[in-house]
């Protein structure tokens, strides 16, 4: 780059700064002080937008050019040019990630303000697994795609002085200095906003101020679990506790929060069960044993009535309810809780006999599904809804004679059989097959469906068994199934599969 | 009322000469309207002149104190048929709407009105919605200035120029006795400049005097004979006319050297991002001065012929410079130029694209291969040889960054009414399903993935018309807005569904404003409005059209119903269209109504509840099936501090309205129990406080009772 020839860009002496933010975000805010600010420092500015009002959510851009004024007014242009902007503010991850991709951000010369924050895009957020994207990705690239980059989380910082992410979006520009306008007048242009103006400074404050080295991104060491109640279960935990401390050190970790959530699923006796499927893994390589530790933990507490009324029952849900809604403790709050049982939730929680009976019965099935299958709202600050599900949550004792449990019995030894015979010979495969009780999740049809796609991945075994590349296809299929609600990839990605076999 | 207010901002329109006038494009329009003496002004919403509606409606006492009548009228073809004042009375008029949609829509009553002529100057003000941020096909409005024969002012876009052009448009339409069209793009429209005011000037004559003392000739009428006439007179007459006004007013101007081997011609419109091309180029300074010769047409119909054979004289080449296709402005200057045997080159669409918006990019890119090969001595260095830093390829990138389609607001009412018809589809298999124009167009992204075609305003049933038969197994189901209803649809699409016994169904989506162009309100509107007549129910207006199987639904959000309705719409065995009404008012607007008085009467120590929605991560299992039947922004997703999970829950955030939809949905798909409902009372009675304490010792209790059993963890996810 020679700078002599860049030199004779005649527009140069013109500041050109772009905001990209999502529909309602208060990018319009922004441009107008920042169009302000050029005003009170005696800057000619012109600001123009794509604020369609039809784009509710959608991007939308703000563009501003300043240049000193004299007695002509400059030519400005009306929309930001790639490779020809010298700020830009991106008021989210991926919408800075955006303004890199269309050329707004180059190496040379652009100052870029982001907040790293995160507004999950509808593309992220509808993947049955995990869609999102990664963000630490998207920051080193708009970071080394910048001159300049200041780039942290100021929408959360925004929230914590009371006001909107335009204030400290403000306060990272000015940070930046990439204007030539003094802090003071920064601060007067938001005094002059009116309603709000102390949060807005406070959330300007923070965002000027900000130490990246004092915020602690150290993921905050959980400290290990309490436990209490009547001494004889304690003396159980304890004992299953020891019997931890056989298997290896690296799984212990994970065993002990396994076992942690059967007993709170259930009862020491579980946690006895769940001991005793690991112990076919304590000797074997230490990641299976972990991996099995996981997914048989989370395949003994599958989702049934009789969890859901429990967790919906905890003081530890009202003290969580109370702080996630921002409601202080003595404030009075009702909940109403969404529930929608029908009668195969109902047959899975009576005697495995009498479940079983009806199930096999259509007329006595549908007539039962008549009586049951429909919304009821149910209010977990009153005596009778909380009565109700704390009712059903005593039902626990006997969870072990439903139908459900045989069914999830079965599945489990299922699984369990699949995952020794694999281990024999072939332990990735085995930890592969195992992580597949990931795709079971969910209730009622979504819970079907889980059951189904994990049905087709196992099944594939008879074609994998024995090849090379068995683990490797069966973590495929397991990201197919993964990736859409119907499972055409997963289709796809098995039609593939079973041509092996012809 | 309407989404945006400008009663502060309106009051500058007062401001007198010599002042200083500061403010978006739009407020500049309105002012130059009334500085000229204005006598009545109509339109029709949509981007980007939506606020331009917005302004004038806030502006109606000004207006009214002046004696300047304002209409929000039905559509554009109402606004436009809105200048028949202007025809046999000395009053100036003005419409806007959006182009060339609206344009579309007027094109009957603009065709007549030309066609007779106007002795009141009339101003057409299309707000040009093409390029980026634009949501319609992509078109000029150039076709229908040369078909009707209608002036075609094209501004610079700076706010002193765009005030001249309301000036210059009225006296030239009055010059010749046609109407004249103004052309404002998005980014003018909400440009924020300055420009010196002048005086306003009350109408010489207003409609209170033309109504008192009527007027008619025949000759203004279009019917044969004089439409004949009328026809020849454009021609021999009004162009004339046209052409002497705009050369001998100097309506065009022209830049840079008076001569040079190169020239450029371009619209007035791109006037800046020409000069920003040529600043960039090294050919022009910050204020515009250029080393070439430039020729801006403001007006760019009709074309002065001497003025360009003029300019073109003793040049070698010329560039047209004019956006989207096709190339009117171009094909005229060559036809001029061939016609008198000149010599000049001319070049146009080539070193730019043929069609699409000239952004900043392409404009330098078109310029600089232009003058590379027309006058590369003109070109500093860096212009001949471009050194410019190379675009950064990230493919990384590219792969990682989702695409933010716009979609429904938190809360839209309109999002239970696309769950309900997307679990039909699950249930009773895919359907032809037509789209109309409205916020309720955004069912066609994801999560819903509805609709298969969208025609027009108004026109989403008569989309569908075709798909009449009697015989077939299935019904079409097609999508109209309360907006587009009252527009055209309640005789296009209900009316021709009658009339024609069409079978399908048709959901009116009622949210009680024109929401998609920013919440005015239309006859349905629930609101008081002083100035207009609202309230008047869709229900009637459809049954009134003769239909007979009508549902009206007064909560969008119960799903489960919605789901029903549109189920018994599909299976019912009478004839004729099933039209269901679902009505639930624009989050957006009933949160800016509610809100304020929300939180008044909190302060007053009434009591109120916050409602507000929730997910119980623990119950949640990460499958995020509720996501794909809602897509509410505040409805997203977290991970749980849990080695035992694999995948992200779902999560509400504290933008929640409290809507109420993702339970419902949750509930009318049986998908999970995980949802709940916080309803916070402020300022509970001593009742509620003794209820309440009662009842949370009981529970508590209860819990200890059973906690007592059993081992409890604290201090774990689990």
């Amino acid at each position: 780059m020679n700078a002599h020839t860049l030199s004779k860009d005649a527009s140069a002496e013109i500041i050109k700064l772009a905001v990209l933010a999502v529909g309602g975000q208060g990018g319009g805010v922004l441009a107008n002080w920042i169009a302000q600010l050029a005003n009170r420092g005696g800057y000619a500015v012109q600001m123009t937008s794509v604020a369609g009002v039809a784009q509710r959510t959608g991007a939308t851009i703000y563009y501003v050019e300043m240049a000193p004024k004299t007695e002509r007014l400059p030519v400005f242009a009306l929309s930001p040019a790639p490779g020809d902007l010298d700020i830009l503010i991106a008021a989210e991850l991926m919408e800075a990630g955006r303004a890199v991709l269309r050329g707004f951000v180059t190496p040379h010369r652009t100052t870029l303000i982001a907040s790293s924050h995160r507004i999950l895009a509808i593309s992220e957020k509808e993947v049955p697994g995990d869609g999102r994207a990664q963000s630490t990705l998207v920051e080193e690239e708009i970071t080394s795609a910048a001159l300049r980059c200041v780039c942290f989380d100021m929408e959360t910082l925004a929230v914590e002085a009371g006001s909107m992410i335009s204030a400290s979006l403000f306060g990272g520009l000015a940070r930046s200095k990439a204007l030539p306008f003094e802090m003071t007048q920064f601060e007067e242009v938001i005094a002059a906003s009116g309603r709000g103006a102390q949060q807005s400074l406070a959330a300007f404050h923070a965002a000027l101020t900000y130490d990246s080295a004092q915020i602690d991104d150290t993921p905050s060491q959980k400290s290990a679990p309490t436990v209490d109640g009547p001494e004889i279960l304690l003396k159980g935990w304890s004992d299953l506790c020891t019997q931890i401390e056989g298997f290896p050190n690296d799984a212990r970790l994970i065993i002990q929060a396994g076992l942690t959530k059967v007993i709170d699923y259930q009862d020491i006796e579980y946690g006895k069960t769940y001991l005793g499927h690991l112990v076919a893994y304590k000797y074997t390589d230490a990641n299976l044993t972990k991996v099995a530790a996981k997914y048989i933990a989370n395949a003994m507490c599958y989702d049934d009535i009789l969890r859901v009324a429990d967790l919906k029952t905890r003081a530890s849900r009202q003290t969580r309810l109370r702080s996630e809604q921002d409601i202080p403790e003595g404030d009075i709050v009702q909940i109403t809780e969404y529930f929608h049982p029908r009668a195969q939730e109902i047959c899975g929680t009576l005697p495995a006999g009498l479940g079983a009976w009806i199930e096999s019965r259509p007329r006595a099935f549908a007539a039962l599904d008549r009586v049951t299958n429909k919304g009821r709202r149910i209010r977990t600050d009153g005596i009778i809804g909380f009565g109700l599900l704390w009712a059903v949550s005593a039902l626990k004792p006997y969870r072990r004679k439903f139908l459900r449990h045989r069914f999830e019995t079965a599945h489990l030894s299922g699984l369990l059989e699949h995952a020794h015979k694999a281990a024999l010979t072939d332990t990735s495969l085995a930890i592969e097959i195992l992580q597949c009780q990931r795709l079971i999740k969910g209730y009622s049809d979504t819970h079907t469906r889980g059951h189904s796609k994990f049905g087709k991945v196992i099944a594939a075994l008879d074609v994998l068994s024995g090849r090379p590349d068995a683990a490797d296809w069966v973590r495929r299929l397991r990201s197919a199934a993964l990736e859409d609600e119907k499972g055409d990839v997963l289709d796809g990605a098995l039609a593939t599969v079973h041509s092996f076999a012809s | 009322m309407a989404e945006r207010s400008f009663a502060k901002e309106v009051q500058h329109l007062k401001i007198g000469a010599g002042e200083t006038f500061r403010g978006e494009g739009i407020l500049a329009i309105t002012k130059a309207l009334l500085e000229n003496g204005v006598g009545y002004v109509a339109g029709y919403q949509g981007s980007p002149i939506s606020h331009l509606m917005d302004v004038l409606a806030d502006a109606q006492d000004i207006l009214a104190d002046m004696g300047v009548h304002y209409e929000a009228s039905a559509s554009e073809a109402t606004a436009a048929a809105t200048l028949a004042a202007s025809v046999h009375y000395p009053i100036r008029g003005a419409v806007t709407f959006k182009s060339t949609v609206g344009t579309n829509v007027a094109s009957d009553a603009l065709a007549n009105l030309a066609s007779g002529g106007v002795t009141g100057g009339a101003l057409v003000i299309v707000g040009e919605d093409y390029g980026e941020g634009s949501s319609i096909m992509q078109e000029r409005s150039h076709a229908f200035a040369m078909k009707s024969q209608i002036w075609l002012l094209d501004p610079r876009p700076n706010l002193p120029s765009m005030v001249k052009a309301v000036g210059d448009g009225f006296a030239l339409s009055e010059a010749t006795n046609s109407p004249v069209m103004l052309q404002l793009r998005i980014k003018s429209c909400h440009l924020l400049g300055e420009f010196v005011a002048k005086q306003n000037i009350a109408p010489a004559m207003t409609v209170k005097d033309a109504l008192e003392n009527p007027k008619r000739d025949l000759a203004r009428v279009v019917l044969p004979p004089a439409s004949f006439l009328h026809e020849q007179e454009k021609v021999t007459k009004r162009l004339p006319a046209a052409i002497d006004y705009i050369r001998e007013n100097k309506l065009n101007e022209s830049f840079g050297p008076a001569k040079g081997k190169v020239g450029i011609i371009c619209q007035g419109g791109h006037y800046n991002g020409v000069i920003r091309g040529l600043q960039r180029l090294g050919l022009a300074n910050m204020y515009g001065d250029c080393d070439l010769p430039l020729h801006v047409l403001n007006v760019t119909y009709p074309l002065v012929d001497d003025e360009i054979l003029n300019f073109a004289k003793d040049k070698d080449s010329i560039l047209v410079i004019e956006e989207g296709h096709p190339a009117y402005i171009e094909q005229n200057i060559r036809a001029i130029l061939h016609k008198a045997g000149a010599r000049c080159k001319i070049e146009g669409k080539g070193p730019f694209p043929e069609a699409g918006e000239l952004t900043g990019t392409i404009m330098l890119d078109g310029l600089s291969i232009y003058l590379r090969d027309a006058a590369s001595e003109l070109m500093p260095p860096v212009a001949r040889a471009p050194n410019a830093p190379p675009i950064l390829k990230m493919p990384e990138l590219t792969a990682t960054v989702p695409a933010r389609p716009p979609s429904f607001c938190i809360g839209c009412p309109e999002r239970p009414i696309f769950a309900a018809t997307k679990m039909i589809e699950e249930e009773l298999g895919p359907h032809h399903i037509a789209s109309d124009i409205g916020c309720h167009l955004f069912s066609i992204n994801a999560p819903f993935d509805i609709g298969a075609t969208t025609m027009g305003y108004g026109l989403g049933p008569a989309s569908a018309s075709a798909f009449n038969d009697k015989t077939a197994g299935r019904r079409s189901i097609s999508f109209l807005g309360d907006g587009g209803f009252w527009h055209n649809g309640l005789t296009s699409s209900i009316g021709n569904a009658v009339f024609n016994d069409n079978d399908g169904v048709i959901i009116i989506v009622d949210n009680y404003y024109s929401a998609a162009t920013g919440g005015q309100d239309i006859l349905s509107s629930r609101a008081d409005n002083k100035s207009k007549s609202t309230k008047h129910p869709i229900k009637q207006a459809v049954e009134g059209m003769g239909a007979k199987w009508v549902r009206q639904l007064d909560r969008t959000y119960d799903v489960g119903k919605m789901q029903a309705t549109l189920k018994e719409a599909l299976e019912t065995p009478e004839t004729g269209p099933k039209v269901i009404i679902a009505s639930s008012e624009c989050m957006l607007n009933k949160q800016r109504r509610e809100k304020p008085l929300h939180k008044k009467a909190v302060s007053d120590g009434k009591r109120m509840t916050r409602t507000r929605f929730g997910v119980d991560e623990d119950v949640c299992t990460g499958d995020h099936a509720c996501i794909r039947l809602s897509g509410c922004p505040s409805l997203s997703l977290k991970t749980l501090d849990d080695p035992l999970r694999d995948d992200p829950v779902a999560s509400i955030d504290q933008n929640c309205v409290g809507c109420g939809n993702c339970g419902e949905v949750a509930d009318a798909a049986v998908l999970c129990p995980s949802f709940y409902q916080a309803d916070l009372i402020q300022n509970p009675s001593r009742l509620d406080r003794l209820f309440s304490d009662w009842r949370q010792s009981l529970i508590t209790k209860l819990q200890k009772r059973r906690d007592a059993r059993r081992l409890v963890f604290t201090g774990d996810a689990s």
